[in-house]
């Protein structure tokens, strides 16, 4: 019964995170448009609502071509391990407490592990891996300076992205995921608590994304496509949906750490049955990661692209240090509040 | 910067703290780029909203048709003048006032670059660029428009015909 409990889960949740991140590009697509005075897809279906099936099926269409010096069986692994990483991330993620249906009290969350946050940073690193090894594989010198920009990037920002959750994990003292949430109840958000933590971990989450303005793996102006050049078809589609959905989950993981995650403030005083108080709290978790995903798209339209040196001198010399004074911060105020 | 003969260095002012942690730069760049969802849009929907070129626009070339009969009189200068060489003109007699006809007027328009020298050199103003700028073909044969498509009935040229007379 637990297992097949935990298989509805998976399953309801893959399906709403994938189309989720389908509909993510067209949000893109339509409010970039908006920013750049352009109205944007909306001939597929009412407003271009089945613009994302569309594309889809032109992607799965189209051929499949392998550069001829490519190594085919890295090639062919690069994009699969790139959307794992993205994917399995989720997995952690609190969306909701628990709710009763069927008289089973059920966890909204798929899998509890007691070492979430440690779990999250390492699947989120592998994510690197995908990029670096599409860059390698594809005899593209475009593609191979891509792969090695995104695990310089990746491994710099990585640091400074451990370093401001521990903050978060010192107020709530637990690396649980679903502690970490229950533990901002209230005003006690961690963006109130922890403002410089939050601000390096958004840096820092764009960074890991490749969202711009540090996207150099694919800065087309430089590097055409970046690592992604040689790609086309079905496995260009999976880096296209990797990219969204790693934007979602770090956009979840904004929201489990800093900003309440499914909490409502003052929810349970209001009254409501148990059963409502629980949807409420999952619709409360999908608004707040929509608004940061909608922060992520208005700053690729706001803000250019970094250059390389530039990269590196604020991961290093500017997010690194900031996060390490927010752990001197946090323990201090900590220790004269006890 | 140059005056009185001296180079003047002009020293760029420091950012201030504000600026120099980016962050409120950056709010105010989203408060920018998002005031520009809720403006007014340049896309023109295609299909639906077509775009009514002024007088002045170069579209295809076409022939003018008066009384039901081309002005042309077969001169050949419009296809000598071609810088393209898309234009072929045939000859012929007929007994009408103008004495002289194309039997045969073809224009090539996969050649045609739209210069609108035949216009300019034609001394009975028969052929003229139209307003028409739709043109797609699905095979090089139909590309190439002989004096059905071209004829043109005078009316339907008169802003183009006005044009000319007042500019050229």
């Amino acid at each position: 019964m637990d297992i097949l409990i935990v298989l509805i889960k998976i399953a309801v949740v893959l399906v709403t995170f994938l189309t989720t991140v389908a509909y993510v590009v067209l949000l893109e697509r339509r409010l970039a448009a908006g920013i750049q005075n352009r109205i944007g897809p909306n001939r597929v279906g009412w407003q271009g609502v089945l613009q994302p099936l569309a594309d889809v099926v032109k992607l799965v269409m189209k051929e499949d071509i392998v550069p001829a010096q490519a190594n085919r069986f890295i090639h062919d692994l690069a994009p699969m391990i790139s959307i794992f990483a993205a994917l399995v991330t989720f997995a952690v993620v609190p969306f909701g407490n628990t709710i009763e249906l069927f008289g089973q009290q059920i966890k909204l969350q798929i899998a509890s592990v007691n070492i979430g946050v440690l779990y999250i940073l390492a699947f989120a690193s592998l994510g690197v891996y995908g990029l670096t090894l599409s860059g390698w594989s594809s005899n593209n010198k475009y593609s191979l300076l891509g792969g090695l920009r995104s695990s310089a990037q990746m491994i710099s920002y990585e640091l400074s992205m451990g370093l401001s959750i521990i903050g978060v994990v010192m107020i709530a003292g637990s690396v649980e995921l679903d502690k970490i949430v229950l533990a901002q109840s209230g005003w006690k958000w961690n963006l109130i608590l922890q403002p410089i933590g939050f601000i390096t971990f958004v840096v820092a989450a764009f960074a890991e994304t490749n969202r711009t303005p540090f996207d150099l793996p694919e800065a087309e102006q430089e590097l055409v496509a970046g690592y992604h050049t040689e790609y086309t078809g079905l496995k260009f589609g999976l880096f296209y949906l990797s990219e969204y959905a790693n934007m979602l989950t770090s956009s979840a993981l904004t929201t489990t750490l800093f900003l309440g995650g499914w909490q409502i403030p003052y929810a349970e005083n209001f009254g409501l049955p148990a059963f409502w108080l629980s949807v409420f709290q999952v619709l409360s978790f999908c608004m707040k990661t929509l608004l940061v995903i909608v922060f992520f798209i208005i700053i690729r339209w706001t803000i250019p692209r970094f250059r390389y040196d530039q990269l590196m001198n604020l991961g290093w010399k500017v997010m690194l240090p900031l996060s390490v004074l927010n752990i001197l911060l946090t323990g201090l105020v900590m220790l004269l509040i006890n | 910067m140059k005056s009185n003969g001296q180079l003047k260095i002009i020293h760029k002012k420091d950012l201030n703290f504000w600026q120099k942690i980016y962050l409120t730069e950056i709010l105010k760049g989203i408060k920018l780029t998002l005031a520009q969802v809720f403006r007014p849009k340049f896309t023109r929907q295609y299909p639906e909203e077509r775009w009514n070129p002024p007088a002045s626009f170069r579209g295809r070339p076409v022939l003018v048709e008066q009384n039901d009969v081309e002005r042309c009189v077969a001169c050949g200068l419009c296809a000598r003048v071609c810088p393209a060489l898309a234009i072929e003109v045939q000859a012929s007699e007929s007994e009408y006032w103008k004495e002289r006809y194309p039997v045969k007027f073809e224009i090539n328009m996969l050649r045609c670059i739209f210069c609108g020298f035949c216009e300019e050199v034609c001394p009975e103003e028969a052929i003229v660029m139209s307003q028409e700028y739709e043109l797609t073909f699905h095979s090089q044969e139909e590309a190439i428009f002989g004096k059905d498509k071209l004829l043109v009935p005078v009316e339907k040229l008169k802003d183009r015909l006005e044009f000319l007379r007042k500019y050229r």
